[in-house]
């Protein structure tokens, strides 16, 4: 059976599947411990040329910590790592190709937003004609042209993130840094600037790694996401086997919204596994094989958008449906959010709004049928 | 209770306009009234009498008699310092001593500053006490000590001699040297204070950014540090320059006798010539010199202020 693409593909570049390729940057084995806390544990990663590669995790992983030890302000504990096949131990910041958008901006207070975008290029020699025509540009892209005189202090946090990013960005360096870039923007602007960073990477040909909170924004601009765990990568992978396909329940749970059902293996072969759940009196039959052993506690892990919703009761016997009572009900505009009762448990579906009007809509106490397809969740066994 | 909390408009209470009443009232009191008497007797005649002057005018003889005196009122004394020409060279000598001195003082407290903003941040309150520590002394010792340093057998010069570097002992004492050396040495705190202060408040991540940015460390501290800390720099030099331009101990205790101050200038003119009336002006004058660099530190203080608001 040939391997089904998990997921819709941006783009056609994939160098990881490749074992050919080389990285261009890469962690080997990077502890990093502040005293006796290990903020960074073991990691290692491969990031290749011309990547947008996210790092995803809650607050205080270790994503700030990596991107310093990237950028040359901490010194890993153990391992190295590597840019373009160099070790970047003992290179000092300002000699690394790298350049790094700080999480809180670090504008210079005493210069004007054209002097800060500038002050980079300057760094390098560059003739004042191309530095006046780089900052326009910069400016133009971070639509600031009307606050170029302006100190940072007379600008919003949002503007002032935008030189940040400019001021990061004005180099052209091999390897971006963004640490959080666009979180102080509201959400039109943060949409336009995510794909005018696209573009840009696309066009400069520049490897962008970026540390986001906003998971949307991960999925948007990202090639592979990483989802970071208390200084761990727990999971690496394109954005759709990550939401489709997550290796964990960690990961299942952190990226978009899940149900997470408790269940028991009752047989499992190399076609396909038979759960029994824990809660409610159904049978979940799924086409992955798992190494688990009979009567062994799992997870099944299925989007809400992948459950099917009719009204009615289960006929008995049937795989992947189970009987439930509606409880609550969300309703979002473009879609209504449904959360019904199995037993003790309770499992949320998600019905797009095609039609503005409904023939007999499902309301509060009704009792429904949950289904879904054979392939529409995965077994996590941690 | 509730609509106290509630109404909490700009408008000052009785309270609140007596608090701000206190420090006007003791400007007022301590200064702006003596300053008044001073400048009064700077008008008046020298006499030979207790106190040495001829009252110019009495505020307690009526409007008439009030009337006639101002009218007698006589700029005497200010034109007499315009044609003695040692009152103006003893005050361009003084401003010139304290330009110079307050430059050193820079020099030697900025690393001291850098220094102390820099070191590990358990350090830092030893250190900052280790430079109020000499304010522990009385500052007439501390000149004084110097002395028994500076002189020709003192301390520096047996130490030079003896490491061979000098064959002859050097004379600094009772020079201008000596003066500068006392002048930095005791108001180097008031420098190191406010510097250290607005050192200490430099966020790191600009010098990294700087760093990130492609610029070499030291290249980060002239084009960020130096430029941030420039408030500390002129707040820690005025409060270096403006009182050593009136100093007076220093120079008479190190200084020698061609050491030209208005310090040493107005005492001589007080208790040798007890010349109460020309001292007076010579004070007014010297005030009038120091009033145009306070002017300029209020209002650069008040820049900042408005920058960080
Ligand atoms: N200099 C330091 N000394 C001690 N602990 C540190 C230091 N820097 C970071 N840490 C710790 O290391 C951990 C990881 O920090 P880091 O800044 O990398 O988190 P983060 O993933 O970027 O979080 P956030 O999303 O909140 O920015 C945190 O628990 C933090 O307290
Ligand atoms: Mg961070």
């Amino acid at each position: 059976m040939a391997k089904k693409p998990i997921g819709p593909v941006r783009r056609d570049y994939a160098p990881w599947d490749d074992p050919a390729s080389v990285p261009f940057i890469e962690f080997r084995n990077v502890t990093k411990r502040f005293g006796d806390f290990t903020a960074v544990n073991n990691l290692s990663l491969k990031i290749y040329e011309r990547e947008f590669f996210a790092l995803l995790g809650g607050s205080g992983c270790g994503k700030t910590t990596m991107m310093r030890m990237l950028a040359g302000f901490e010194t890993p504990t153990e391992g190295e790592i590597l840019l373009d096949g160099q070790s970047l131990s003992g290179v000092p910041p300002y000699r690394r190709p790298v350049n790094m958008m700080f999480q809180s901006y670090a504008l210079f207070p005493h210069m004007n937003v054209e002097a800060n975008i500038a002050f980079g290029l300057k760094q390098d020699d560059m003739p004042k004609a191309e530095i006046a025509d780089r900052v326009a540009e910069m400016l133009r892209l971070t639509k600031l042209e009307s606050f170029a005189k302006r100190k940072p202090h007379q600008l919003s946090g949002g503007q002032r993130q935008r030189v940040a990013l400019a001021r990061s960005l004005a180099k052209r360096p091999k390897v971006l840094l963004l640490d959080e870039p666009l979180g102080a923007l509201d959400r039109k602007l943060r949409e336009e600037t995510q794909f005018e960073l696209m573009n840009l990477q696309e066009d400069l040909k520049m490897t962008f790694l970026i540390v986001t909170h906003d998971q949307e924004e991960a999925m948007t601009v990202a090639d592979r996401i990483a989802v970071m765990d208390a200084g761990e990568i727990v999971q690496v992978a394109t954005p759709g086997e990550i939401y489709e396909a997550p290796n964990s329940k960690f990961v299942a749970d952190f990226i978009g919204d899940v149900n997470l059902i408790e269940a028991k293996v009752e047989e499992t072969s190399e076609t396909g596994t038979r759960l029994q759940a824990v809660h409610g009196n159904y049978v979940i039959d799924s086409a992955q094989s798992v190494s688990a052993s009979k009567g062994e506690t799992v997870w099944y892990a299925i989007r809400p958008e992948k459950v099917r919703m009719e009204l009615g009761e289960p006929s008995g016997g049937d795989l992947n449906s189970a009987g439930a009572i509606v409880w609550d009900i969300a309703y979002l505009g473009d879609m209504s959010i449904f959360h019904s009762r199995i037993g003790e448990a309770s499992l949320r579906s998600t019905v797009a709004n095609v039609t503005r009007t409904v023939e007999r809509p499902i309301s509060w106490d009704d009792k429904v049928v949950l289904s879904w397809d054979r392939d529409a969740g995965v077994i996590l066994t941690e | 209770m509730a609509s106290e909390t509630s109404s909490s408009a700009p408008k000052r209470s009785l309270g609140g306009w007596a608090l701000i009443a206190v420090p006007y009232f003791w400007l007022f009191l301590f200064f702006l009234v003596p300053f008044f008497i001073v400048f009064k007797i700077s008008l008046s005649q020298i006499a030979v009498a207790i106190p040495p002057y001829f009252p110019a005018f009495d505020l307690g003889q009526g409007l008439q008699v009030l009337f006639a005196d101002l009218k007698e009122l006589s700029l005497e004394n200010y034109i007499f310092l315009t044609e003695d020409d040692l009152y103006w060279r003893s005050y361009v000598s003084s401003v010139t001593i304290a330009a110079i001195s307050t430059f050193i003082t820079l020099l030697v407290g900025y690393p001291l500053a850098y220094g102390m903003a820099r070191s590990p941040k358990e350090w830092r309150p030893t250190l900052l006490m280790l430079v109020i520590l000499p304010f522990w002394t009385s500052f007439l010792i501390r000149v004084y000590a110097w002395i028994g340093i500076l002189k020709n057998e003192g301390l520096l010069n047996q130490l030079l001699l003896t490491l061979g570097l000098i064959d002859q002992p050097l004379t600094i004492l009772n020079t201008n040297i000596a003066v500068y050396i006392g002048i930095v040495y005791s108001y180097l705190p008031f420098l190191v204070l406010p510097l250290y202060a607005s050192l200490e408040k430099l966020d790191g991540t600009l010098l990294e950014a700087a760093e990130d940015l492609g610029c070499p460390p030291w290249k980060a501290f002239w084009k960020i540090t130096l430029p941030l800390s420039i408030p500390g720099i002129i707040a820690g030099c005025f409060l270096v320059f403006i009182p050593a331009v009136g100093e007076f101990v220093i120079p008479d205790l190190l200084g020698g006798s061609n050491t030209l101050m208005i310090g040493k200038t107005l005492w001589v003119e007080f208790f040798n010539n007890r010349d109460w009336p020309v001292s007076s002006a010579v004070a007014v004058i010297l005030l009038l010199i120091l009033v145009i660099p306070i002017v300029l530190f209020q209002n650069q203080q008040q820049k900042m202020a408005e920058r960080e608001g």
